[in-house]
């Protein structure tokens, strides 16, 4: 088996001292960054990336490190939701449902290690799907031309608002808005400066990290300013975290529900546009209505918490497998770490895995050994983390803020990019304020220059025939799952969300 | 109305996004699409939408009151600050001001504030640049 051999490579490369190093100390900040309300799976990786550089890190060391962080910020999600009822981030609303119930009735302890369990069985299944989907994809790949790549391009950006999305015409507004940025500078083609106003600084193009600091990191600071609420110490001492360990039966009982939410999440993970969030979102409405027969879900019963988490971390898994195959990724986190592969100079999509194999079979056995590390971490130290829950806003927020600067200012060491990356931070508030999603801004800076490359590309090569967009049967098909990925959510989206909002208001009633 | 706002806003930038991308010289050695195609591409997708927006508005945000404003407007002068002083006064002293004074705004006391600030901006120092090697600003003290 070829891909056995491909993984022994990979946990030759993984089982360094370095990388076992960078992997715990990825998995450790993750957990404090998925723990932390406000400091999400993104916001974590975009203000670590410029520590990797500056560490002088390689291409696999510093994936490792921030893909530690990933599976550890999703990890780390649960606990506030469980103990505070607070998300901790994004795709750990749905545990909220039943583990907020769970930790009332004394279960606290019981809800932490249980999710911590079912986030394992979640992420090392999906880590297998990786591996076997991923090269499949690949050999798919391999028969994309430029015009391909361009419908593909476009295909990422018209379905990742998704089905989560509330209002398509904002998801393209986005889309544009970062494409159009990634245009300013020298263009590459033909030499001639576009949108710089004659500003030196500018000609080698906005630098993506700035805009990705700057969007994610210092609008949630500015957020936290005009909001101010610095109260989310105030429930966690009553809490009383009791045993570490859940009862045989109790696992008994949810394993099914972690191998089906499993599979369900992953899959909701590889699909573009949908992500980690409705990856948890889907299993458990799927299991409350496969299993929930006394009507328990909702009131604190162990497969409420075990479905979401398991789904989550199973669809980040997923979410790996377009953005390492295609080099188009489907979630804001893994947009982040497409970043760090352009920074890194690697280009991820098909020639990944048969130039950098290292890379990439690097990459998945330390995914595999971070999985077991966050396992050690979230249960028997389950406490230390909880106990950073209570550091309030007004000490974590200048920290964030700091780091940012220090993190841009250590990579390019000029004031000019603080000072863009604080337009983008407020730039960031705005859009946020109006509900214009942001990943599509990041992926659009990201992308922007290899779709209008293989634009050009694949226009040139037909001598200037624009139809040979769609001239291939392979372009159709990738056009119209974008147009019906486009068009799909307007019908259907509102009510999914909908959905969303109310278990998530009757959580938080509650 | 906020929305209308926005998507008024988002069509004058789509305008002046493809005039600027219209204007764009060209040079002697040019492909099929040149440089201007693309973003004239992207000039049309983001005037539509804003123009969805305008005509198909959600509702509104809730916006913050004047005092909030003024806060936010006086947190970014603050940053900018920073970033310019940031290579004059150094590092540990800029940032220690810097964090003190959002600790300060985001609800900490006096003292609180100043030692979240010192705190966190030799936490850094010693973190990135002694540990990690990190090259931060050098101020005329040396740090």
């Amino acid at each position: 088996m070829e891909t056995f051999a491909n993984l022994a490579d990979g946990f030759a490369i993984a089982l360094t001292w370095n990388n076992l190093w960078l992997a715990l100390l990825g998995c450790f900040l993750g957990t404090i960054m998925g723990a932390l309300p406000g400091l999400g799976p993104s916001n974590g990786v975009a203000i670590l990336i410029p520590l990797a550089f500056t560490m002088g890190l390689g291409a696999t060391p510093s994936l490792i490190l921030l893909t530690s962080v990933y599976y550890g910020a999703m990890y780390g999600g649960r606990i506030s939701s469980i103990l505070l009822n607070i998300p901790g981030d994004e795709p750990a609303m749905m545990t909220c449902l039943d583990g907020y119930p769970m930790a009332k009735k004394g279960l606290a302890g019981e809800a932490l290690s249980l999710s911590g369990i079912a986030s394992f069985v979640g992420a090392f299944l999906a880590t297998w799907g990786l591996i076997l989907l991923a090269p499949q994809l690949v050999k798919i790949a391999l028969l994309f031309g430029p015009a391909e790549y361009f419908a593909l391009f476009a295909l990422a950006f018209m379905t990742l608002g998704g089905v989560s999305s509330t209002n398509q015409a904002k998801s393209a507004f986005a889309a544009a808005l970062g494409l159009g940025l990634a245009t300013i500078g020298v263009d590459t083609q033909t030499g001639v400066p576009r949108f710089t106003f004659g500003e030196v600084h500018l000609y080698d193009g906005l630098d993506f990290l700035v805009a990705i600091v700057g969007l994610f990191a210092l609008s949630e600071v500015f957020i936290f300013l005009e909001e101010r609420h610095g109260n989310s110490e105030a429930d966690a001492k009553k809490l009383t975290i009791g045993r570490l360990y859940p009862p045989v039966s109790m696992i008994k009982q949810t394993t099914p529900t972690m191998l089906r939410t499993s599979v369900l999440g992953f899959i909701a993970g590889v699909l573009p546009g949908a992500g980690a969030s409705l990856g948890s979102f889907i299993s458990y409405s799927f299991e409350k209505r496969l299993v929930d027969k006394e009507g328990t879900f909702g009131t604190g019963d162990p497969r409420g918490v075990a479905a979401p988490e398991a789904g989550n971390n199973a669809a980040a898994g997923g979410a790996l497998v377009p953005m390492l195959a295609l080099g188009v990724p489907g979630s804001g986190t893994t947009a982040v770490l497409l970043a760090v592969l352009l920074s890194l100079n690697i280009t991820p999509g098909p020639l990944l895995f048969t130039q950098n194999p290292d890379v990439v079979w690097g990459l998945i056995a330390a995914l595999f050994i971070a999985n077991f590390m966050l396992l050690a971490l979230n249960i028997p130290m389950v406490g230390l983390f909880t106990r950073v829950l209570l550091i309030p806003p007004r000490i974590l927020m200048p920290i964030v803020a700091m780091v940012s600067f220090v993190g841009i200012y250590g990579i390019s060491g000029s004031s000019f990019d603080l000072l863009v990356m604080i337009g983008f931070g407020v730039m960031g508030w705005v859009l946020r304020k109006f509900d214009v999603p942001l990943v599509p801004i990041i992926l659009g800076t990201l992308l922007g220059n290899a779709m209008e490359n293989n634009l050009r590309r694949a226009i040139t090569i037909d001598n200037g025939n624009w139809w040979t967009l769609i001239d291939s049967p392979l372009t159709i098909i990738l056009w119209s799952i974008a147009i019906v990925g486009f068009i799909l959510p307007v019908i259907v989206g509102r009510r999914v969300k909908a959905k969303m909002r109310r278990d998530e208001e009757g959580a938080l009633q509650d | 109305m906020s929305d209308r706002i926005f998507g008024a806003v988002g069509l004058l930038l789509a305008i002046g996004f493809a005039v600027a991308a219209w204007n764009i010289e060209e040079s002697f050695l040019s492909d099929a699409v040149g440089p201007s195609g693309f973003p004239l591409i992207v000039a049309v997708v983001l005037g539509l939408s804003s123009i969805v927006i305008a005509i198909k508005p959600d509702a509104a945000p809730h916006w913050p009151g004047l005092g909030r404003l003024a806060e936010l407007l006086a947190a970014v002068v603050m940053m900018v600050l920073y970033a310019e002083l940031l290579p004059v006064v150094g590092f540990v002293i800029a940032t220690a001001v810097a964090a003190a004074y959002l600790s300060w705004r985001l609800g900490s006391g006096i003292v609180g504030a100043v030692l979240t600030g010192v705190g966190s901006s030799v936490g850094i120092y010693v973190i990135f640049h002694l540990i990690f090697g990190l090259s931060l600003a050098r101020g005329p003290l040396g740090f």
